[in-house]
């Protein structure tokens, strides 16, 4: 039958995607987290304002016409300020992910697949790393390298590599009982191509959705420690520094903390809702 | 069971040992030292820098130092804050009750929103009430803590007047931190709860449960909730470091007394004493926690027997 032999020919690239196009959640995120970042590219066409000059005479208009989002208390354009911030905030959201992923991954493959004494060493490592809260582990790296936006990255980078290495280990363990692991050994390849070549293809998946769900995590502690005041300086339209920096003014000008609230948590909402998406079409074993 | 606490006991302390020398490596390893830090904005001359670092053992070697950081927490002596010199201790004693009620209080709300949402949503499962409650819960877990407590602030207390910002005493200034802490905690209980509970209900103790005619009230949480607080228990322990985390962010939101506001101003002055001091009681206390966590595990589900 036609229809068959289609089934039987599907690559599995092909057939993930089939997975995904079906998940009601990936579609939503997909399309959710498409728009916000279209939105931030396009910020200089979408606003004709500059996110950090001051502008006096405008300060704390309320939402108008020539104003969407209003004015915050020097007179800057709270739109140009959250689109613009967005170049700012979203790679809060990536980039700590890819770090602790990358870091996790490798500790995680080394001590799964030496075992012996590094992999309790490294175990036991992972344990006492487990323990510190991300984000108290996070600050402390912050006072020692200093703060900024890319020292925040670094630090809850640090922080997250523990939750890798545990899942990746365990994949790992798993991966190399199996008997095509077993078959690659008997025909006489090497460790590390073993490693490479066959163990870690088949782990990438639960990294992966690892990965998705921690971008959600990543974007709000990120936005959370700059808040604090322990990331981007003034006047930098990162999210959460603008909320810190209208929050005195939140009383009359209702807009300094809805506008840039709701583009965090519509990211977060849309990173959630990717994650889930992911989990539930590529990883059912892990779905809530 | 008595041999698996023991052993679990045993475990922790090496566990409760690396934490204090990782604490005490994150600050001495790191290029740049202490002094350098302190000294960021002040300038000072070299020789007065050396004084200063001999003064606080910094021109020992790392594993000197590290044998008097570790001898001098054995006698809970956790140093001096850099900025007017105050026990770290003391500074922490004193904060800590507050972050501690706090992080209480956030939990006592995301078990009271979290719980029957779950158990809601897994009873009725796939019906509008499930979608509604799940739909909910991925808000929750998706709107930023310290917003929702600035929202609340500019609803509750400035449009309002129904409840203080901040304040000392009783429980009313809990009400809105708690709940800006508790709400993303309760989001994640609720989907754990209704994933667990889901599971449960399809085990064969269930079944028969049902089978000999109990009432599905009894069922639901005589039999199947049980099993199914488990893991959600666990997820209670692990959830412990996040909370104290969150519980920082939203004292600065509050303006609330806790160690919270002690810690951001010490990252911002690179004040390294007391950071150290506040993570090494943050994590001791996570460790403590899941020690309890796994102690309990036994006395709610009777088949867990170690």
């Amino acid at each position: 039958m036609p229809g068959t032999t289609a089934r039987k020919s599907r690559t599995p690239l092909a057939e993930t995607f089939r997975r995904l196009r079906r998940t009601p959640s990936f579609v939503a995120g997909a399309t959710l987290m498409t728009v916000l970042v279209a939105l931030v590219l396009l910020a200089p066409v979408l606003t004709k304002y500059n996110p950090v000059k001051v502008s006096p005479r405008d300060r704390l208009q309320p939402p108008s016409a020539e104003h969407v989002f209003g004015t915050d208390q020097y007179g800057r354009d709270v739109l140009a300020r959250v689109l613009h911030g967005g170049g700012l905030s979203l790679p809060m959201g990536v980039i700590p992910v890819a770090l602790s992923a990358i870091a996790g991954t490798l500790l995680g493959l080394l001590a799964g697949y030496s075992r012996g004494w590094l992999d309790v060493f490294i175990m036991r490592i992972v344990d006492v790393w487990v323990a510190f809260p991300a984000i108290l582990l996070a600050m402390a790296v912050v006072t020692i390298l200093g703060t900024g936006l890319t020292n925040i990255m670094i630090a809850l980078g640090i922080a997250w590599v523990p939750y890798y290495a545990r899942m990746v280990r365990g994949s790992v363990l798993e991966a190399r009982e199996r008997v095509y692991v077993d078959a690659t050994r008997a025909l006489g390849s090497r460790s590390r191509r073993i490693v490479l070549r066959h163990i870690l293809p088949n782990i990438l998946t639960p990294v992966m959705v690892m990965s998705s769900m921690g971008v959600a995590n990543a974007i709000l502690a990120g936005a959370a420690l700059n808040f604090l005041g322990l990331g981007a300086q003034a006047p930098a339209p990162e999210w959460g520094a603008i909320l810190a920096d209208g929050r005195q003014f939140i009383r009359q000008a209702w807009w300094l903390g809805v506008f840039p609230g709701t583009a965090i948590a519509l990211t977060v909402l849309a990173a959630n809702l990717l994650g889930d998406g992911l989990r539930d079409a590529l990883d059912p074993k892990l779905k809530l | 069971m008595f041999g698996f606490l023991a052993r679990r006991i045993i475990w922790t302390v090496p566990v409760l040992l690396g934490i204090c020398v990782v604490v005490f490596l994150v600050v001495a390893l790191i290029p740049g030292d202490a002094v350098g830090a302190m000294m960021a904005q002040v300038k000072l001359p070299p020789e007065q820098m050396a004084v200063l670092r001999r003064q606080l053992g910094l021109d020992q070697s790392i594993p000197v130092r590290l044998w008097h950081y570790l001898t001098d927490l054995a006698s809970l002596d956790l140093g001096r804050s850099f900025f007017g010199y105050h026990p770290v201790g003391k500074l922490i004693k004193d904060n800590f009750p507050a972050t501690l009620q706090l992080t209480v209080a956030a939990m006592f709300v995301a078990t009271l929103i979290g719980l029957p949402f779950g158990i809601l949503a897994a009873v009725k499962h796939n019906t509008a009430y499930d979608l509604g409650g799940m739909t909910i819960a991925l808000l929750g877990i998706s709107v930023p803590g310290f917003w929702l407590g600035l929202m609340m602030i500019q609803l509750f207390s400035v449009q309002l007047g129904w409840l203080p910002i901040t304040g000392r005493g009783g429980l009313v200034p809990l009400i809105m931190p708690a709940v800006a802490l508790g709400v993303a905690e309760s989001a994640v209980l609720a989907r754990l709860t209704r994933a667990s509970l889901l599971e449960v209900m399809r085990e064969d103790y269930v079944r028969t449960a049902r089978a000999k005619g109990l009432a599905p009230r009894k069922v639901i949480f005589r039999h199947a909730l049980r099993g199914a607080l488990i893991p959600v228990l666990t997820m209670f322990g692990m959830q412990f470091g996040t909370l104290i985390g969150g519980a920082v962010i939203i004292e600065n939101v509050f303006a609330r007394q806790g160690l919270g506001t002690l810690v951001t101003n010490a990252v911002i002055n690179r004040d390294a004493p007391v950071v150290q001091g506040v993570v090494l009681v943050a994590a001791t206390m996570y460790v403590l926690v899941n020690l309890i966590v796994d102690a309990l595990y036994a006395f709610i589900d009777p088949r867990i027997r170690y």
